[in-house]
């Protein structure tokens, strides 16, 4: 997988490190974390259907936020379990937009294994950076 | 967890860290624990306490009660005062649960009398207050109807029939803080809060329904003022917050906030901190945002008590009113709020954060409704599901700590770790063989929350009443739960 769940950080709540080649990679990955901890079995997302999502941020590490809290607002305002579909970032001028698509289907507590809700994006910590392999990122979740 | 060498002994329970133990902290901190609980802690305290003593305004000392673990920005039982004037205020003090928090309902039924009927108690419980992921309540509200339900608390409840009068006053500010505000929420808070009014959440949310044994009845005098008189009594106490609605509004703001301070010449040493001046327009914007997540938090425990109400009604073929199902008190553990505090003998206007912390007013202090002048304020301490939990009281000697409490037992495991030792299914099989019946929707959920995950309930209590910043009233032992 391309993200893990760190055992000795954040008691209370979820750390994960996430790694992709590019950094759209990354954010797809970052995006299967956080919905990872609140279903079990990812691969039981039908991808019925599509939300539209843009964003812009000043720095790198907060436009992933603001991508991961879409997530979480579909979860709870729609009901929806979504998983990234595409996502496109430019990040030659300020501020850094993002544009994508996240796929899925409304969350079914008969077909979804759910585990902890997720209730909000940190900043504590959170890093997002260019490594030799490619990119990573650090993030806690609120729990 | 290491120690810093300049840590230094106050009392058997209390240790201060100076402010020159890292650079640009303005105040000491303080960590209210025994030696033991001290050194158990993990190494966020330390980091996260001495942070928060770096905040502009802030009064005395940075402080972390005994539950104290590695949170975000705060540590999970931090708590600091800010000047009211020259302070800031910081979403990061209050957590994205804003006023998060513990309710308690007596009934006149003993152990004994629940006994053959807990399994459909629970059943039911579980079917009448929806929990889990994005759960969904029972109550259908326009838009326009939740801004006014945000704005009035448990009022609007009341106002529709969901709860009893005397309900609002056992609740902290009675159950309606004034200065809500709904302009100040975005469209997107609202809408994930709409429909969860009555939900319990997920994590460490709970409802639980619990015994007390005649023997862990610690005050009599004060167990009975608080409604418990009869051996072997049966309460229900839950645990749950604002939902989605709040967490979006603290998210909402981190934001602004993050924007805000080059304009304020406020630098943080981490961007959970994010904070400005209280008197900032961006402050008072989420100071009334806040307030409405407060209010929602307030209304979502009336809903959900009314829920538990009905329940106890089918099952046992009366009325509430005649289950003696009166509310003990309401107690809220993520809130900032403006309460007057003698600091060095003058009285100053204090922005409390509490984080993970409860208030713990003493009797006779302003804000206590009439029926706990003499009794100081009732403190509901929510235990992990498998040990207990415990009534305590306020005590005039809380002064120190801001009249400011512990909130829970406190985690000691990660979720990820506890995860892998523990197995949700053979969990709630050996629970159930002790006697505590159990329904969780998720069963790697119910894995996270096992007892070993959590500190000892008991010595955390024992450390604040050696503190003197609570009193034990009663323990209770779980018998029912159903886990978020």
């Amino acid at each position: 997988m391309p993200y893990e769940f760190l055992e000795d950080v954040a008691t209370a709540d979820v750390a994960f490190i996430a790694r992709g080649e590019s950094i759209e990679d990354l954010f797809c990955a970052a995006a299967d974390a956080t919905m990872n901890v609140m279903v079990t079995d990812l691969s039981t997302i039908d991808r019925s259907l599509e939300r539209s999502v843009n964003g812009e941020a000043e720095a790198l590490d907060l436009l992933l936020v603001n991508w991961l809290q879409e997530l979480i607002y579909y979860k709870d305002a729609q009901r929806l379990l979504l998983r990234a579909a595409s996502v496109t970032i430019e990040r030659g001028h300020k501020p850094l937009r993002l544009s994508g698509v996240l796929s899925g289907e409304p969350m079914n507590p008969q077909k979804h294994e759910l585990n902890a809700d997720v209730k909000a994006v940190t900043l504590h910590r959170l890093r997002v950076e260019q490594t030799p392999k490619g990119w990573e990122a650090f993030v806690i979740l609120d729990i | 967890m290491p120690l810093p060498s300049t840590i230094k002994k106050i009392s058997d329970t209390v240790w201060e860290i100076p402010s020159s133990y890292k650079s640009g902290m303005r105040v000491p901190a303080r960590i209210y624990a025994t030696e033991k609980l001290l050194h158990e802690m993990d190494d966020g305290v330390i980091d996260q306490v001495t942070n928060v003593a770096m905040l502009p305004g802030i009064v005395r000392y940075a402080l972390c009660m005994p539950d104290g673990h590695w949170g975000y920005g705060f540590p999970i039982g931090g708590v600091a005062a800010m000047d009211a004037d020259e302070g800031v205020i910081s979403p990061g003090g209050i957590g994205f649960d804003v006023n998060c928090g513990m309710r308690l309902v007596v009934t006149n039924l003993t152990h004994d009398d629940v006994k053959p009927h807990l399994r459909t108690l629970v059943d039911r419980l579980f079917e009448r207050v929806p929990a889990g992921v994005g759960s969904s309540g029972f109550l259908q509200l326009s838009h326009k109807e939740f801004r006014q339900l945000v704005e009035q608390g448990a009022r609007w409840c009341i106002r529709r029939g969901l709860g009893w009068e005397q309900d609002l006053e056992r609740t902290e500010e009675s159950a309606c803080i004034s200065g809500a505000d709904s302009n100040k929420i975005s469209d997107k808070a609202i809408e994930r809060g709409v429909d969860q009014v009555g939900t319990l959440g997920s994590g460490n949310h709970y409802l639980e329904i619990q015994v007390v044994r005649p023997e862990n009845v610690f005050d009599r005098k004060l167990a009975e003022a608080f409604g418990i008189t009869i051996p072997n009594q049966v309460v229900v106490m839950f645990h749950c917050g604002s939902r989605g609605f709040g967490h979006q509004v603290a998210t909402d703001y981190l934001q602004v906030f993050l924007k805000a301070m080059p304009r304020y010449n406020i630098s943080v040493p981490d961007r959970e901190l994010a904070c400005a001046p209280f008197h900032s327009p961006e402050g008072q914007d989420y100071f009334a945002g806040m307030k409405c997540a407060i209010n929602m938090s307030f209304a979502n425990r009336q809903v959900i008590l009314h829920r538990i109400r009905e329940v106890f009604s089918s099952v046992f073929g009366r009325k509430p009113e005649a289950l003696g199902m009166h509310m003990v008190y309401d107690v809220a553990h993520n809130t900032a709020k403006l309460e007057r505090h003698r600091v060095d003998g003058k009285e100053r206007s204090l922005l409390i954060h509490r984080k993970g912390s409860t208030r713990a007013f003493a009797p006779r202090m302003e804000g206590l409704a009439a029926s706990h002048q003499e009794t100081g304020q009732p403190v509901i301490i929510g235990g992990s599901m498998e040990t207990g939990s415990y009534l305590l009281v306020g005590v005039p000697s809380g002064a120190d700590s801001f009249f400011t409490t512990a909130h829970g037992s406190g985690r000691t495991m990660s979720r990820a770790k506890a995860k892998k030792l523990y197995n949700g299914r053979q969990l709630q099989q050996q629970m159930e063989d002790r006697g505590i019946y159990v329904r969780s929707v998720s069963y790697a959920g119910l894995a996270e929350e096992a007892g070993d995950a959590y500190k000892d309930i008991d010595a955390v209590v024992d450390a604040t009443e050696r503190a003197g910043i609570s009193k034990r009233v009663v323990r209770f032992i779980p018998i029912g739960n159903v886990k978020g």
